[in-house]
């Protein structure tokens, strides 16, 4: 086993433990590179130890590096992957949604336009597994032999970004259409409701004021007519 | 072999609005019904509960109460020249399945349309001349006007609870409410619900420019309210999660909430549930259809129902199947434009705006469907079109549906949507923000039109339904016009900043439009210009009557549901009425 491949198993059994090395997949030389910002104590999810039960020790190791450059730490939140969001993807992964149910799979397949969707055989799973397959290979081609993972931080921010733009070209994949969905994954992560694994402590909702529920407003709506409402959010587990 | 069944005097085919309508009214006369229905029961005593409802991620994004794509799809392109492919997970338009079918989950903004609208071609003639109406574009008169319909509109409103402000009462104007509607017997059953922030400053702004602001009519019940059915409906909570969701309030109207009830308790009517009609079996020289053949989804066995009265309310798209699978009505064919079953689709895709105010507290998830201000200005014919270039117009609205924090953050184009800086910029301008939207007319043109494809086939083996759609010039140039006009009021209302979206070229089957879809099966005077008559009843098959917003001939600028719930009511009266005694046609061609 080389040294690769022996931390990302350690770090999978260790993700959500902020703060070190290990527990975040940022190797030493990455953790030097200065942090945007560091996150601020009081915002700190809670320790809890969640193994992954979808993703391969590779692919843990992109969707954490990843999330983690989309949802940086800073005084708002802790980092995407301290939010629970990697570990909301690999569930999300391996639901239905993930395994593709409700879609109709049966072909022939062409590339269609894109008025037409997606058109591939790809499970959200399967896509996901293909698509950081070809995002390291472009990040090896393009930083030094290094995967995604393995790049420092301001590298793993020019990565996405030209994913975003379409400017890094993948071998045999939509660069464009991975980096859309790794966002919108990441995205629901950060702001479902923690049942879903993300959110933690519903750190989302409480940066943008959302309240959560019960979503009863009736007698709400007239005494904060422009006047902001604030509540400690709560959600579904709140009340089980 | 299937499994032939006993005799049914009606079955019914799929169990949302319009089909729990005529099974409701068919009961009541007399008859013994059966409902066939593809998906789930849905209790909603069970399933439509806090906090089960309150998941953004389930309902909103996962789209549970959707239909299921893995067993029945459809094909798309933009233009007869390309290859349709099947849309594998729906996304512009979202139909549901099960008990209640799309009327679960929807918006429930009900309108009405304006009496013009129902005789639209000769109202532009009259207007315009003849010749200002293009070729390609295949408007016709509705068979019904909307004097016929007003009384079952009214009806529609009642079983929903429908609260709003009426404009014109038996012919006098009311202020605050909309002027151009057409006159109404009777007051909406319920007030309007509260207005927002963003929405009351849209509505002082659109005053000032001398519109007509009003709050939109909305099946959501302002505060309890009994039903025709006698049937409770609870208030409006303002929970924000209303589109693609349920209502635990049972505020919202549904047909699991507003009408299922009483069927469940009616020794006439069975309901068949994970049951899937794959086809009518057309007797052509009877001209009439002789039973359903529908599969088991549970047992996998086939089935057999005889009826003497078939409803197909199965949605556009399985509307539209259906009769070309059993060759009833001839296809519509684009290049000669002979032809009627699949013609005149129509879809509306909407434009909008977001505007910020920074400082300002809207509290946007707060929200419901119907605490938005509307202005009817530049619909239909409410305004002079000499010398525009185009026909038809839309609502233009200022919303507050709800901002659940997954999908309804707006934020301005320039921010960072991901990465340092980008939670400072959501977290800025969530709280501050309003949409608007413009609806709009969809006027069918020649080329947008359902097939049959060639390729692809659904879970049971029948070939999907094929749909060839863009949006036309006309509509384009409508929609800019309406866009042009919502900018206006937007700038009076002095934002920080705002963004005007306009509509993409291409209609295109992502990101979520509206399910607004109709045509296919369209109603019409005679039997070479449309499917079924007035009575919704198909011209080649006598006791089949097609329901839903498939018979609209073309689409006026508003969401299609009250209209064809008072089609509804209005079918299964002439069906009770006059059928029964006499079942043949209703309409001699
Ligand atoms: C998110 C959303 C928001 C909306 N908002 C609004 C709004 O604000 N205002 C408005 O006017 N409209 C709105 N709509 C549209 C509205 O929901 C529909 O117009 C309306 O519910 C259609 O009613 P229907 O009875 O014709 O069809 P449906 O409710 O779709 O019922 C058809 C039923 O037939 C069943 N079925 C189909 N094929 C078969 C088969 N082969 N065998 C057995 N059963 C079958 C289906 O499962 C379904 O239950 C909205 C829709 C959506 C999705």
């Amino acid at each position: 086993m080389t040294d690769d491949a022996l931390q990302r198993r350690t770090f999978l059994l260790g993700v959500g433990l902020a703060g070190t090395a290990i527990a975040t997949g940022i190797p030493q030389e990455a953790e030097a590179q200065p942090q945007p910002a560091a996150p601020s104590p009081a915002a700190a999810a809670p320790a809890d130890t969640e193994p992954f039960v979808t993703l391969t020790a590779t692919e843990a190791a992109f969707i954490v590096a990843a999330v983690d450059t989309l949802i940086p730490a800073d005084e708002l939140s802790p980092s995407g992957s301290d939010c629970g969001v990697a570990v909301f993807i690999d569930r999300q992964l391996g639901s239905a949604w993930g395994g593709g149910a409700k879609m109709y799979r049966a072909g022939p397949f062409h590339k269609g336009k894109p008025e037409q969707g997606y058109q591939l055989a790809l499970t959200p799973r399967e896509f996901f597994a293909a698509g950081i397959v070809a995002a390291n290979a472009w990040s090896r081609k393009n930083f030094g032999g290094k995967d995604f993972d393995r790049l420092a931080v301001g590298d793993r921010v020019a990565a996405l970004k030209a994913m975003e733009d379409g400017k890094a070209a993948f071998d045999n994949f939509d660069t464009r259409a991975f980096f859309n969905q790794l966002l919108s994954l990441a995205m629901a992560g950060f702001f479902a409701d923690p049942i879903y694994g993300g959110n933690r402590d519903k750190v989302a909702w409480k940066m943008i004021g959302f309240p959560g529920l019960p979503a009863t407003y009736a007698d709400k709506i007239d005494a904060y007519r422009d006047k902001r409402y604030v509540a400690e959010p709560q959600s579904i587990a709140d009340f089980s | 072999m299937a499994t032939r069944l006993k005799d049914v005097d009606a079955v019914v085919i799929g169990l949302g609005f319009s089909g729990a309508i005529l099974s409701r009214e068919l009961t009541k006369a007399g008859l013994n019904v059966v409902a066939l229905e593809r998906g789930a029961d849905r209790n909603p005593a069970d399933e439509f509960t806090l906090t089960r409802l309150r998941d953004e991620l389930r309902y909103a994004v996962r789209l549970e109460l959707m239909q299921d794509n893995s067993i029945d799809t459809i094909t798309f392109r933009n233009a007869p020249d390309e290859v349709a492919l099947p849309i594998r997970r729906f996304g512009a338009f979202l139909p549901g399945e099960g008990v209640g079918g799309t009327g679960i989950h929807w918006g429930a903004l009900q309108w009405r349309f304006l009496p013009t609208d129902f005789r639209i071609r000769s109202v532009l003639t009259e207007r315009y001349g003849a010749k200002a109406i293009p070729d390609t574009m295949t408007i016709q008169d509705w068979p019904v006007s909307y004097d016929e319909l007003e009384p079952h509109y009214d009806r529609f409103e009642k079983l929903c609870g429908v609260s709003g402000q009426a404009g014109n009462l038996r012919g006098k104007l009311i202020s605050g409410g909309n002027p151009f509607e057409g006159p109404r017997s009777e007051d909406y059953p319920n007030k309007p619900i509260k207005t927002a922030v963003g929405p009351a400053m849209f509505g002082a702004a659109a005053a000032s420019l001398g519109y007509h602001p009003f709050p939109v009519p909305v099946a959501t019940s302002s505060a309890p309210y009994v039903n025709p059915e006698g049937i409770t409906l609870g208030a409006c909570e303002y929970c924000g999660h209303c589109n693609r969701t349920a209502c635990e309030a049972n505020a919202k109207a549904s047909p699991n909430v507003n009408i299922v009830p009483v069927l469940r308790t009616e020794p006439k009517f069975e309901l068949r549930t994970r049951a899937f009609v794959t086809r009518l079996n057309y007797d052509r020289n009877a001209k009439r259809i002789t039973s359903v053949l529908y599969t088991d989804m549970r047992t996998g066995e086939e089935y057999e129902q005889p009826a003497g009265i078939v409803i197909l309310s199965s949605f556009v798209f399985g509307n539209t199947q259906q009769l070309l699978l059993a060759g009833i009505g001839e296809p519509y064919d684009p290049s000669s434009g002979n032809g009627v079953v699949g013609k005149n689709y129509c879809y509306q895709f909407e434009a909008g705006a977001n505007a910020f105010f920074e400082g300002r507290e809207f509290n946007p998830f707060m929200g419901a469907p119907g605490m938005s201000i509307a202005i009817d200005d530049f619909n239909g014919e409410n305004f002079d079109h000499s010398g525009l270039g185009f026909f038809g117009g839309g609502y233009i609205v200022c919303t507050n549906a709800g901002a659940p924090p997954i999908g309804g953050r707006a934020m301005p184009k320039d921010e960072p949507r991901w990465g340092v800086g980008w939670k400072q910029a959501t977290a800025k301008w969530y709280r501050c923000s309003t949409g608007f939207n413009t609806q709009g007319s969809v006027y069918a043109h020649r080329d947008n039109f359902m097939d049959l494809d060639p390729t692809y086939k659904d879970a049971l083996g029948r070939p999907l339904i094929r749909l060839t759609y863009n949006a036309t010039d006309n509509d384009h140039a409508m929609s800019r016009h309406v866009v042009g006009k919502l900018e206006g009021v937007i700038k009076a209302m002095n934002p920080t900043r705002y963004e005007m979206h306009y509509r993409p070229k291409n209609f295109t089957v992502v990101p979520y439009q509206s399910t607004h879809n109709t045509g296919g099966t369209i109603m019409g005077a005679d039997p070479n210009s449309s499917v079924v008559n007035r009575y919704l009843q198909a011209w080649d098959a006598h006791n089949l009557f097609v329901q839903g917003a498939s018979v609209f001939p073309q689409q006026p600028g508003y969401n299609p549901t009250g209209t064809l719930g008072a089609l509804a009511y209005w079918s299964a009266k002439a069906i009770t009425e006059q059928y029964l005694k006499n079942p043949g046609p209703l309409v001699h061609a």
